[in-house]
């Protein structure tokens, strides 16, 4: 009964009674806790998850009515402010933090009822596509190649948020995304991942990457879950200033899944020959299938796809090197007691942060610093101000856009490092939505021939949320891709 | 004082915004509390915190520009300024640079008469940083952060004061303007107001001299001594053959000097971008129209209202108008009574008895009201201005009314004629001889006569009234 549980269906079992919170809750407890070979968690919130599924247990004796979430075991990414349970962002310099708050995000899900399982790996301050860069080790996929033996990424940064929902060690979770840190994972994991549109989701309490790219969003099972935690944690927060004043909508009770009469584009830019056949074929069976179903498929060009993940390079980094110099060991956090200031911040800061986000705070500092500020910070905000412009005349023809989610699908965890631009280029279909501020969602498409999930991502203007979940389901629907990895880790 | 050298000052005005909370949190910003107490999580800069405009501090800082007569900028944007130090918890300063709120505007200053106009280059909005305490213990520095996050605005002017006393008149000006719009509450001591001082020197028809900035001068006193030794400074060194070198110093206040603090080579690269957690500040015209409608009389204006309405001296008008509650406490006293008496109890009197307590007006010890009834009794007649003074020294102290003084010292003046007359009679009898000498002729006796009866009366002889009687007397 307890097989893979949905939002969906959790929220029917306990609502008929069929089974209590609690019981729920200890059972993907005692999962978690048998299945830590794959390194999805890094605190497990016992006491907490215990305590909010009786009080959910509760409300159900006492008939009172549940929301969706009431009683669902959710896991959010450490990037999240949860308050007393420790939050670490995956990182060293953060490995003794307990927050005194919520973050916005999570209190929402809080106050709907939903129980907080733990805290969940991720790539250090989000920063990587592999997992790889957590201070506290990688987290493994819970897919394995059908014909090799290797550990495999569960891609990033978000991926203990992917692979604990793909393991069912939570029923759904939350990441961020700042360049493909839900897609991408989403979809080496066979999931469906969110990013909203910018200012969709509020930011406050969330450990801040790159301030104009973060958004928060779900990683779940199904298109029905996400709609229903994209609901959950969406609205405007007067704490957040970047966050929308729109109004919150209801994702869930108007999904549908018809695409007649709608144009979707494929953007020519995004063909190329060095896309895997695999990725091909499923993109065009998608086309097929979106086609059949009543949509017009229409070919699109967004000119200056190319100079998008140069830019991001630039802007990200640039932002995260502001935005991580309040870790300096003065107030909380790691501090590596020295005899003078310079010196403990560089003592700090040396042994608290990894080689990627060194790296990256140092592209940062360089692309801001006097006399290169113009020729790249400056620039790079051009690019994307041009790349916005792209997709706004393409949305002028088209309702949706339809693209590949990755350009690869997972790849072995010990896979030899050559050069960090190399694992940049996971990012290249998914960091245009975050340099435009669109939302964007992941879908699993199926399994290649070595049996690893494929995502196909789909794109809509801003705040059209509802349509980029209707285009979801349809596809989602149509495929009836539901298959789950072998469980080899317990 | 140096033959062919000119001075080139502009000033930076570090302004505390007059406010109850901090810029970007609602933490208070009351002076004097407890380390530490009045720190969100935001003026922490703990994890995922942002930053939220305290639309209250926007106002403040319009109503600024509009006072400086400047432009304000209907779209303006919030940088970071980059830089690390203990008291600076996000690791940067939230600051305005490419695109200020408040651009070009003027500032008028008289010297001695001479009136000159001082540009104000722009006025922006930017985040104190918390205060370093090295003397908590001998191996560690503490931080406080209550100032951490507190609205400031920084004021620049254009290079165009020549002196340190137009550089003071500049500072004056600016804070009292400050003060009347209720922006900033100027205390030089508390650190609400502080100047960066750029000084160069060139000689007459050259190009700009290379500057040094001194950093944080929070009094008039120490602005002028501070320019004064840098522009012996650098004539010197010039006139060594030497070099200025563009720099930082600071001002020493026990040595009257001031000393390198940086060179433009340690200068920091502060990597100004916009922060990305604040969207631009649009202004709507509206709002900026209404404040303008809001602003108070400002000085300048009200100095010429009180040369116009009550006929005083250029001079008394400016005292009277360098402090708002001043100029109202002087109109308080004004109204309706002698303009003449009125300056110079509020000028002479009253300023002289608060200097000495070290009181500035709103904590005068003697309010407009009963400066006001005090004088209401010299021009009915009932006291003299001498009894006066003497009232009025009471009443530094004393808690009673005017009349209860009065009354109490037994000070009301005696104008009754045939009263007068009596002590008069009494006088010139006593004084047989003097009374001879007059009307031979020596008429410089009065005052003699008039003494006399003072001293008899005990000083409370209507004097105008004795003068006139004690004449007809021996002129008859």
């Amino acid at each position: 009964m307890l097989k893979n549980l949905t939002i969906e269906g959790t929220a029917k079992l306990l609502k008929d009674k069929k089974i209590s919170a609690f019981e729920i809750a200890n059972s993907y407890i005692k999962e978690i806790k048998e299945s830590k070979k794959l390194n999805c968690f890094i605190t497990i919130s016992e006491e907490v998850a215990f305590d909010a599924a009786k009080k959910t247990d509760a409300r159900i004796s006492e008939n009172k009515k549940i929301g969706l979430l009431d009683g669902v075991p959710l896991a959010y990414k450490d990037l999240f402010c949860t308050n007393n349970i420790l939050t670490t962002a995956s990182s060293k310099i953060l490995s003794n933090f307990t927050p005194t708050y919520e973050s916005t995000v999570t209190a929402n899900c809080k106050s709907q009822g939903a129980v907080v399982l733990g805290k969940l790996n991720c790539d250090e301050f989000a920063m990587g596509s592999t997992n790889k860069t957590s201070f506290y080790g990688p987290v493994i996929n819970p897919w394995k190649s059908s014909d090799k033996d290797d550990e495999l990424v569960p891609g990033g940064s978000s991926g203990g948020s992917a692979a604990a929902v793909a393991a069912d060690l939570c029923v759904a979770s939350l990441g961020t995304d700042t360049g493909g840190s839900i897609r991408q994972p989403a979809s080496f994991t066979g999931l469906v991942g969110l990013k909203p549109t910018y200012g969709r989701v509020s930011r406050w309490g969330t450990v801040a990457f790159a301030s104009s790219l973060d958004q928060a969003g779900p990683i779940s099972k199904t298109v029905e879950d996400a709609a229903i935690l994209l609901e959950a944690i969406s609205g405007h927060d007067n704490k957040d200033s970047t966050s929308s004043l729109k109004a919150n909508e209801q994702f869930y009770a108007n999904l549908n899944s018809s695409v007649k009469g709608l144009k979707i584009g494929v953007p020519k830019e995004y063909m190329s020959d060095d896309l895997p056949e695999e990725i091909q074929n499923f993109w065009n069976d998608g086309k097929k299938i979106l086609a059949k179903n009543g949509a017009e498929i229409v070919e699109i060009s967004l000119p200056s796809t190319s100079t998008a993940l140069p830019a991001y390079y630039i802007i990200a980094p640039a932002e995260a090197s502001s935005n991580l110099s309040r870790y300096d060991g003065v107030k909380y956090g790691l501090r590596v007691q020295e005899k003078n200031l310079i010196d403990m911040y560089e003592s700090t800061r040396s042994e608290g942060f990894g080689n990627e986000v060194k790296r990256r705070i140092m592209i940062g500092t360089y692309v801001l610093s006097s006399g290169y500020y113009d020729a790249y910070y400056i620039k790079a905000q051009k690019i994307r101000s041009i790349i916005k412009n792209d997709f706004d005349s393409a949305f002028k023809n088209v309702d949706a856009i339809f693209t590949p989610a990755t350009p690869n699908t997972a790849f072995p965890i010990n896979r030899e490092e050559v050069d960090p631009v190399q694992n940049y280029l996971n990012d290249i279909f998914t960091v245009p939505a975050n340099l435009a501020g669109l939302p964007a969602i992941s879908i699993p498409f199926g399994l290649d021939n070595s049996g690893l999930p494929i995502g196909m991502q789909l794109i809509t203007n801003s705040f059209e949320e509802q349509m980029l979940l209707n285009i979801a389901k349809n596809l989602q629907d149509t495929l009836n891709f539901n298959v789950q990895p072998t469980q080899w880790w317990k | 004082m140096n033959n062919n050298w000119q001075t080139v000052i502009g000033i930076e005005i570090h302004a505390q915004v007059n406010s109850k909370s901090k810029l970007f949190s609602s933490s208070s910003t009351e002076f004097g509390s407890a380390p530490n107490t009045q720190v969100s999580l935001v003026d922490a800069a703990m994890p995922g915190m942002l930053p939220v405009i305290n639309k209250f501090c926007i106002e403040q800082a319009i109503k600024s520009g509009l006072g400086l007569n400047a432009t304000i900028n209907n779209k303006s944007i919030f940088d970071r300024k980059n830089y690390f130090y203990q008291d600076l918890p996000q690791g940067y300063q939230i600051s305005q640079f490419k695109d200020p709120i408040v651009g070009e505007g003027t500032v008028e200053i008289d010297i001695d008469g001479k009136k000159k106009i001082i540009g104000i280059e722009r006025l922006h909005l930017e985040q104190d940083a918390g205060k370093s305490l090295h003397d908590q213990d001998p191996n560690m520095t503490f931080v406080d952060l209550n100032r951490s996050g507190i609205a400031l605005m920084e004021i620049v002017s254009k290079p165009d004061m020549a002196s340190p006393e137009e550089a003071i008149a500049y500072v004056r000006k600016v804070r009292t303007i400050l003060r009347y719009l209720d922006t900033c509450d100027g205390n030089m001591e508390q650190g609400s107001l502080r100047a960066d001082v750029n000084i160069s020197v060139r000689k007459e028809g050259d190009e700009l001299g290379t500057r040094c900035e001194i950093k944080n001068l929070n009094s008039f006193k120490h602005i002028g001594l501070a320019i004064n030794f840098e522009v012996d400074r650098q004539i010197k060194l010039i006139e060594n053959g030497d070099k200025v070198n563009q720099e930082t110093r600071l001002y020493d206040v026990s040595t009257d000097k001031t000393r390198s603090m940086r060179s433009k080579e340690d200068a920091h690269d502060y990597r100004y971008f916009p922060d990305p957690d604040l969207l631009p500040l649009n202004l709507n015209q509206n709002w900026i129209d209404e404040i303008k409608k809001t602003l108070p009389e400002l000085p300048d204006t009200k100095k010429i209202r009180f040369i116009n309405d009550y006929k005083i001296s250029e001079y008394d008008a400016d005292v009277l108008t360098q402090d708002k509650s001043i100029s109202e406490y002087f109109e308080d006293v004004a109204t309706n009574r002698s303009t003449k008496l009125s300056v110079s109890w509020v000028a002479s009197e009253l300023f002289a008895v608060l200097n000495k307590l070290n009181l500035t007006i709103d904590k005068s010890p003697i309010n407009s009201k009963q400066l006001g009834s005090l004088i209401d009794e010299i021009e009915n007649g009932t006291i003299s201005n001498r009894a006066a003074k003497e009232v009025f020294e009471e009443m530094v102290t004393s808690e009673k009314s005017v009349k209860d003084i009065i009354n109490d010292k037994g000070l009301v003046q005696i104008s009754d004629t045939t009263e007068i007359e009596k002590f008069i009679n009494q006088v010139l009898i006593d004084n047989p001889d003097n009374v001879q000498k007059y009307k031979d002729g020596k008429t410089k006796l009065l005052g003699f006569f008039i003494g006399e009866v003072m001293k008899v009366t005990k000083g409370k002889a209507n004097p105008g009234l004795l003068n006139q009687l004690v004449k007809k007397k021996l002129d008859n």
